[in-house]
């Protein structure tokens, strides 16, 4: 800390600070964020040397792209207004999607039901009661071409929340622009195709750890040839972060799946500059507004730092962390919903101070059920009125220089650069995942937050404070518990009209490629999905030559 | 003395959130019950028979997904068909005011929705102590 700063402080404590203290004691013996880092009374400028801003900040869209992946941000153009949305059938969901596109959304975000994620056609028996629940069934290409019917897919990009069968949908999205006459070199859009985080917390994993790398690095490779403009992957702490770990956890698991992806595909052979620019990733937004400000910070300079010096990358596009956020859902209280409204606000105050590049707003209800289109229009006007009446846009990153973000976003990149080598130890993130070591920290985080609220230790207004003893009742969306039936005979429609003898061609040569460690499987499974072959069909061959990954269960 | 209580927690049908299992689990245990957790992905048939072969008193189940009309009940059916309805079945998650009523009348005895404490559940569990005790 410079002399005079030091000298003048000293000062302060015995002159200001201390009857201060004497006379009025702090709420609190010590301070910290939502994710325990301690919090200083006040932070001064130690770290902001003009040796240190240019090697710790720089300028955005440069590297270490602390401040920013472009250099004008959001003067340039506003993030994209991305909500997720998907249940029910493909009809329901393409209503909800022409809906959100009307209200000014401006890219898509597909949510699928759980058997479409798992792999499991809706006739299949693990499918019984989950039909159309938590996203939009999909079995064959028919039900894709009806989920984006009217929808142009040279105009917009669609995000997709598919991972173990990413190959699959993948594929039905680009048989789906074939068909609209949209060429593959010009879909615009992204697949969250990231196993490792469905290991560590989010559950929708098919094949073991190996296959699973496999068909993600046959993803890189395929579409840095055919679909250049598609991103490969989104490398999410979302899920991580739901599952209870604490902001640094978060970037540190997050990064550590995303070095994991990087050596595979460099373990395949590929060069770094060819795929690394299509990484992304996902991360959470918690209440803790500039504890989540410096988050995305210190990710983006730690990420830049891996790729240019341990992965030796030379295009600066491969050492920018682009990132979507989508606002908390484990922070939405079922006690007075409303409230919730003002929860997502922080959050997407906290996304776009932190630089994002997408995001998904919350709605409001979404503690009770699947939400009214009511409350997703409020959640997407959430972000409209952040980006066109706060101002918070007109400049790049402005919140550096605040004595505490650069402080915090220092203290993350410990936390964070601890971990990484800590697992590096273990031998790697699928390692330190197979012994259960990922998962039992987030457990230990998850444990000791949610006893502090029941200690009210941690205040959350209306569910351990501030509590109405009657809430009103509340419009919630219901999905119809006949869906399944609807789902399977449309699928037995489909079977019934297709070419049988292509189908079992197409899922034999899929078969024989699966068991060649040589073969890129993106185009087999291309011939199949053109085929209608279903996403079970698919996904079952694949199961009979990778079999299936069971849990490591840790508690 | 006192019985100590043997609780299966339970993850049925295809949803991975599995922080409020692990979560009650945990601080069950912490309560001084003995609690067996089962991972997520759990078959109805996987569920009851691990209750069974483990001797248990409850079990818990937990769904965010919505499939709780379809499975809770299942678990309910499953146990009686075993001859095993002794065992008492509660269930928590994100689960719609609207459907409680339904799922009690089917035989979930509780259901706990977002932002219960852990304390409802162990006040849930020592009101049925009697009747376990009795057995």
């Amino acid at each position: 800390m410079p002399k005079k700063i030091e000298n003048r402080q000293k000062q302060w404590e015995a002159r200001t600070l201390k009857p201060a203290l004497d006379a009025f004691p702090e709420r609190k013996a010590e301070f910290s964020t939502g994710s325990w880092l301690p919090v200083n009374r006040v932070e001064v400028p130690e770290s902001l040397s003009e040796d240190a801003y240019v090697e710790k900040l720089g300028f955005p869209g440069e590297y270490p792209f602390t401040r920013g992946v472009q250099p004008t941000m959001y003067r340039g153009r506003l993030w994209t207004m991305r909500q997720y949305a998907g249940f029910g059938t493909a009809e329901e969901s393409n209503a909800r999607y022409q809906y959100l596109l009307e209200q000014g959304q401006t890219g898509l975000s597909v949510a699928f039901d759980l058997p479409t994620q798992i792999g499991y056609d809706s006739d299949d028996s693990h499918s019984i009661g989950e039909v159309g629940k938590v996203g939009v069934a999909i079995d064959t290409l028919s039900d894709m071409e009806i989920l984006f019917d009217g929808i142009p897919l040279d105009k917009v990009s669609t995000s997709m929340t598919i991972n173990a069968p990413a190959a699959v949908l993948l594929a039905f999205y680009i048989a789906v622009g074939e068909k609209q006459g949209v060429a593959r070199e010009r879909l615009r859009g992204t697949i969250q195709n990231d196993i490792l985080k469905e290991y560590i917390a989010r559950g929708t994993y098919i094949f073991p750890p190996q296959p699973s790398l496999r068909l993600i690095t046959h993803i890189f490779e395929y579409c840095a040839r055919e679909v250049p403009l598609w991103n490969t992957i989104s490398i999410s702490g979302y899920h991580i972060r739901e599952a209870g770990s604490t902001a640094a956890q978060e970037v540190a698991f997050t990064l550590a799946d995303g070095i994991a992806y990087v050596k595979a595909a460099l373990d395949a052979g590929m060069d770094v500059d060819l795929f690394a620019g299509r990484l992304s990733f996902f991360f959470n937004a918690h209440n803790d507004l500039l504890e989540e400000v410096a988050k995305f910070r210190a990710a983006r300079r730690i990420w830049a730092k891996i790729m240019r010096d341990r992965f030796g990358a030379r295009n600066a596009k491969s050492m920018m962390l682009r990132f979507h956020t989508q606002t908390g859902g484990s922070t939405l209280t079922a006690q007075q919903p409303d409230n919730n409204i003002v929860r997502v606000t922080l959050q997407t105050l906290a996304a776009v101070f932190g630089g994002t590049q997408s995001l998904h707003t919350n709605s409001r209800d979404e503690a009770l059920g699947l939400p009214t289109e009511e409350a997703v229009r409020v959640a997407l006007r959430t972000q409209q009125i952040v980006a066109h009446e706060s101002g918070v846009t007109h400049t790049v990153d402005p919140l550096a220089g605040s004595y505490y973000v650069e402080a915090l976003t220092d203290r993350i990149e410990e936390k964070v650069m601890e971990y990484l080598v800590k697992i590096e130890e273990l031998g790697g993130m699928v390692e330190a995942i197979e012994k259960g070591f990922v998962q039992k920290e987030i457990q230990d985080s998850a444990y000791r937050y949610q006893r502090e609220i029941e200690k009210r230790e941690r205040i959350l207004v209306g569910v351990n404070q501030y509590k109405v003893d009657a809430e009103p009742p509340r419009e919630i969306l219901k999905v119809n518990p006949k869906l399944r039936e609807v789902q399977m005979k449309k699928l037995a429609g489909v079977r019934a009209q297709r070419s049988q003898t292509e189908v079992e061609n197409a899922l034999d040569a899929l078969e024989k490629g699966a068991r060649n460690p040589g073969v890129n499987l993106m185009p087999l499974i291309l011939d199949a999905a053109r085929a209608y072959g279903s996403l079970g069909e698919i996904c079952g061959v694949l199961r009979r030559v990778f079999g299936e990954y069971r849990e490591t269960v840790v508690l | 003395m006192a019985k100590t209580i043997r609780i299966l927690v339970a993850k049925p049908g295809l949803d991975g959130h599995d922080r409020g299992a692990k979560y009650i689990a945990r601080a069950l245990k912490d309560a001084g019950y003995e609690v067996i957790y089962t991972g997520i992905r759990q078959s109805i048939q996987a569920i009851v028979k691990t209750a069974i072969q483990e001797d248990v008193d409850f079990i818990g189940l937990s769904l965010l997904s919505g499939a709780h009309n379809e499975l809770f009940p299942g678990v309910v059916d499953a146990l009686k068909k075993e001859g095993a309805e002794d065992i008492i079945v509660f269930g928590g998650g994100v689960i719609p005011e609207d459907d409680i009523p339904g799922l009690k009348t089917r035989g979930v005895e509780a259901v706990f929705t977002p932002g219960t404490p852990i304390q409802d559940v162990i006040d849930f569990i020592e009101a049925q102590r009697p009747r376990i005790e009795s057995r």
